[in-house]
């Protein structure tokens, strides 16, 4: 099949950047949208050009790192996948493809495709965590957790912190992000202790990176490759109250 | 170079006590006036660093990924062993000590394997309290799955994406230290050479992948947990960063690399699909639970999946190996599918896979239990094959996964350089021959968490050669190397991309080294991996400049390090006149086609010393001494 790219391509950070146009021709169904890209780049490397600039690592749709918005949704238009596993047996021959980077104010493109998503670790060091150190551990088995609750957890651990449910959200919100952690360390018992403080810090890192504030469109959930629920969003909001309340009274 | 393994005399289950015992300690106040240099963030360097930065070491962390959250330990999917003996099987330390030196075949060491297995209680434990979402029981307790090589249930699970809650784990526990300033941390940052001052590993220099800058850090130690080297084949299960430049540039120091040749072939990849491919796939072999693996009796019969009779079919991992059936270790499964697939029986497109069939599994338990266990990877599968797993069996075929050689480390995970320490899969030390499945979890863990941040404090407590400052003549030279370097991959200005000679390499290894070896074949290699080296740094396009991103140069820098490798790699397989393991010569097997070990020439360790430029690297020998078990013969039967 024969396809057409608009690509963002832009310097650094300091430069505006611009759509560029790549024919990308006799390309097969089974490549992954990567795959199409690294052809294109042999080709522009073979012509002394500039390869376009894009992030990926495991290209298995784990490592998060791979981000992409394909004509206009983040990862591409199958749900629950990340740009590194779509493949090009959902796009029709001929077709004109339009890439941009992750666009939102806390993640800078650095070049062409590629963003700075620092704000996310520093969420993290905020308090995404249990504080417990090497050797501090009890018997695992000595603290049962019910296969329900576990499953859950592990629905918002899922997370694969790339950075799509920014990317699609109007207001460049990360709530989904910060939920899924929120959420995952809440609902296990050896995340109570630090319940209230961790959200809180959380919240704050989130507010203090720039993002924005979530208006419940639930467009996170609709591109997240790992289709982790919004519903995650409604517990951070009440750990966050919660802690808000308890706050109050300590101080009065 | 002599080679001093260090192990603690007395007997096996007492070593490690004894270790801990005999060894010098830092007290609390002198650990912050030691700084240490931890490059990579998978779970070994990740765990590494939280557990020295909360011993109150000053640990800084290096990582080419945007984040250290991102490290390939992240795919690992199946889980991660430990001697638990939760499920009443009759597991116990000393049986997962035996299955991974057998696992190994009798190719690893006995003190280090014991000590794994020693610590891989503490793992989950450990592991558990950081809040990491284990399977459950309806009771509340931990699951367990069976994995390859085994006959009890021992493996811990997070669905089908353990190492990924296990390295956030690790990846959390670094960012508690980072917000409370014990680390300092530098994504983006590729280690691009190794520094030695007064014979000891005093520092790094690296580049900074965003702005260009080459910068020196100096450090009282370094460890390296830079994972292994399957990429060197361009097509393997591994991220597409992974590299053995760290190591080799380590190699090229003065530390000594061990076991070059033990590559291990995954059974359960999902089979190549055209030249364009960038890199394969796998399933987790936990996957051979529930399904079963078979071709056709019949060569070159391509009916489809239904029209073939049951009695047409050939089970053949249970007709070979009736006690371990479609769980065989992954050297032995491997190998078997080549040898159907050389027979003309293999299945897909070119002929090179077998089924993976879940009919029966979904007949016995249903479709929905088959979901809940693999549901993630049958998803995975339909949507790179397009294939509805539940409906027609999966076809798979072996690839390149994961690298039981590794630099060369002593009983203390320290390399022959002092001050080197070397963790994970980046060292050589615990899976022999052939790694067992759900242990290289058990392994990156055990060295970061609880092996290294005792080890290193010996160092330290003995150690005359303080922490030179970044400005000292030795990091000045190898800053000016760097550059050279890099002036030179961008001045070449040739016709061939990086890829494509990458391609070549990896090809070549794959027909000549790959999943049997011999002696024609790797003189072959060696004969032509360097006509392709010259080829890249005569032809080599590399186009940008070195004070920008530019992905082409740091790719440039890697596969320079692989050609290099890459003979290393063929002159270890070439040397070693044996099958073991992972590393199947043809002319070295029993009339069945198992491998042959040769154990009275070749039970050692194998480990290389760069010589110079030009020159042959020396080959020194660490015996393998068993004193607790007895080599013998494995048997899957």
């Amino acid at each position: 099949m024969n396809l057409k790219l608009r690509i963002w391509r832009q310097k650094n950070a300091d430069t505006p950047g611009h759509f560029v146009e790549h024919d990308a021709p006799n390309v097969t169904p089974d490549m992954s949208f990567l795959e199409l890209l690294d052809t294109v780049n042999e080709e522009l490397t073979l012509q002394g050009k500039e390869p376009i600039a894009f992030d990926s690592d495991c290209r298995e749709g784990i490592c998060g790192m791979c981000s992409l918005v394909i004509n206009g949704i983040p990862h591409g238009h199958i749900k629950g996948t990340t740009v590194c596993q779509l493949h090009l047996r959902h796009f029709q021959d001929g077709q004109t493809i339009t890439v941009e980077p992750w666009r939102a104010r806390p993640f800078p493109v650095i070049k062409d495709l590629i963003v700075d998503r620092g704000a996310f670790d520093r969420i993290i060091q905020a308090g995404g965590y249990i504080s417990v150190s090497t050797g501090q551990a009890i018997e695992g088995n000595a603290l049962p957790i019910p296969k329900d609750t576990a499953e859950l957890a592990m629905d918002a651990a899922a997370c694969i912190g790339c950075g799509a449910c920014v990317a699609v959200c109007k207001n460049a919100s990360a709530a989904l992000f910060v939920a899924a952690k929120v959420s995952h360390l809440a609902l296990l018992p050896q995340g109570q202790r630090e319940r209230e403080r961790r959200v809180w810090h959380m919240v704050k890192a989130m507010d203090a990176a720039g993002f924005g504030s979530c208006s419940n469109t639930s467009a996170c959930e609709a591109v997240c490759p790992k289709s982790i629920s919004v519903e995650f969003i409604g517990r951070m909001n009440r750990e966050y109250m919660k802690s808000l309340i308890k706050a109050q009274f300590k101080n009065t | 170079m002599k080679l001093e393994a260090k192990i603690p005399s007395g007997p096996l289950e007492k070593k490690w006590d004894r270790y801990r015992l005999e060894m010098k300690l830092v007290s609390p106040a002198n650990k912050r006036k030691f700084e240490v240099i931890v490059v990579g963030t998978g779970l070994a360097g990740a765990s590494a660093a939280a557990s020295l930065a909360e011993l109150g070491y000053r640990v800084r962390c290096f990582c080419f990924q945007d984040s250290p959250r991102r490290a390939h330990s992240i795919a690992a999917q199946g889980g991660i062993n430990a001697a638990k003996n939760y499920q009443n099987d009759g597991d116990s330390v000393y049986r997962l000590f035996y299955d991974t030196i057998k696992g190994g075949d009798f190719r690893s060491r006995e003190a280090n394997v014991y000590r794994l297995a020693q610590v891989s209680s503490n793992i989950i434990d450990q592991c558990v309290a950081q809040g990491v979402p284990f399977a459950r029981e309806y009771g509340g307790l931990l699951a367990n799955r069976s994995f390859g090589g085994a006959q009890v249930s021992r493996t811990f699970y997070a669905r089908g994406q353990t190492g990924q809650q296990l390295l956030l784990g690790a990846y959390q526990a670094l960012c508690r230290q980072i917000a409370l300033g014990q680390i300092e941390m530098h994504p983006r940052t590729e280690m691009l050479e190794l520094v030695v001052v007064g014979g000891h590993a005093k520092g790094i220099v690296v580049r900074d992948l965003v702005s260009g800058q080459v910068t020196s850090h100096a450090g009282d130690a370094v460890v390296l947990a830079t994972g292994g080297y399957s990429n060197v084949f361009f097509l393997s299960t591994n991220a597409k960063g992974c590299n053995v430049s760290a190591n080799y540039r380590a190699y090229k120091k003065g530390a000594a690399f061990a076991n070059p040749c033990y590559t291990q072939i995954h059974p359960t990849c999902i089979p190549v699909s055209g030249e364009h491919q960038s890199k394969l796939t796998l399933m987790s072999e936990s996957l051979r639970n529930d399904g079963r693996v078979w071709v056709p009796k019949r060569p070159g019969d391509n009916r489809p999946v239904g029209q073939i009779p049951e009695d047409e079919r050939d089970y053949y991992l249970e007709r070979k190996y009736p006690s371990y059936g479609n769980l065989a270790p992954r050297d032995i499964s491997s190998r078997a599918a080549k040898e159907v697939c050389d027979q003309g029986r293999g299945v897909g497109p070119g002929g090179r896979g077998v089924y993976l069939d879940f009919a029966d599994a979904i007949r016995r338990s249903g479709e929905n239990t088959i979901r809940e266990r693999y549901g993630n990877l049958f998803e995975m599968y339909e949507r790179i094959t397009g294939e509805n797993a539940y409906a027609t069996p999966m076809r798979i075929y072996p690839a390149v996964h994961y690298a039981m050689g590794g630099l060369w480390v002593d009983y203390e995970l320290m390399s022959s350089l002092p001050g080197l320490f070397v963790i994970g899969e980046a060292n050589f030390s615990d899976h022999g021959a052939n790694r067992l499945g759900a242990s290289a979890l058990m392994q990156g863990l055990g060295d970061g968490y609880f092996i290294l941040p005792y080890t290193i404090g010996n160092y330290f407590a003995h150690c005359s050669q303080p922490r030179p400052a970044a400005s000292h003549p030795e990091f000045r030279l190898a800053e000016a190397a760097v550059k050279e370097r890099t002036h030179k991959f961008l001045s070449i200005r040739g016709r061939r991309t990086v890829s494509s000679i990458h391609r070549d390499l990896g090809h070549l290894l794959w027909e000549k080294c790959g999943m049997a070896r011999n002696e024609a074949s790797l003189k072959e290699a060696l004969e032509k991996i360097p006509a392709i080296r010259q080829e890249f740094w005569e032809n080599i396009i590399v186009p940008g400049e070195s004070t920008e991103i530019n992905q082409a140069l740091e790719y440039a820098g890697r596969v320079a390090d692989f050609l290099e490798f890459a003979e290393l790699l063929c002159t270890d397989a070439l040397m070693r006149r044996e099958s073991c393991g992972g590393h199947f010569r043809t002319e070295f097997q029993t009339p069945d086609g198992e491998a042959l070990r040769n154990d009275a020439e070749f039970a050692y360790v194998a480990a290389w010393e760069h010589q110079g430029e030009g020159r042959p690297p020396l080959l020194h020998k660490e015996p393998l001494v068993y004193e607790e078990l007895k080599m013998m013969q494995r048997s899957y039967k």
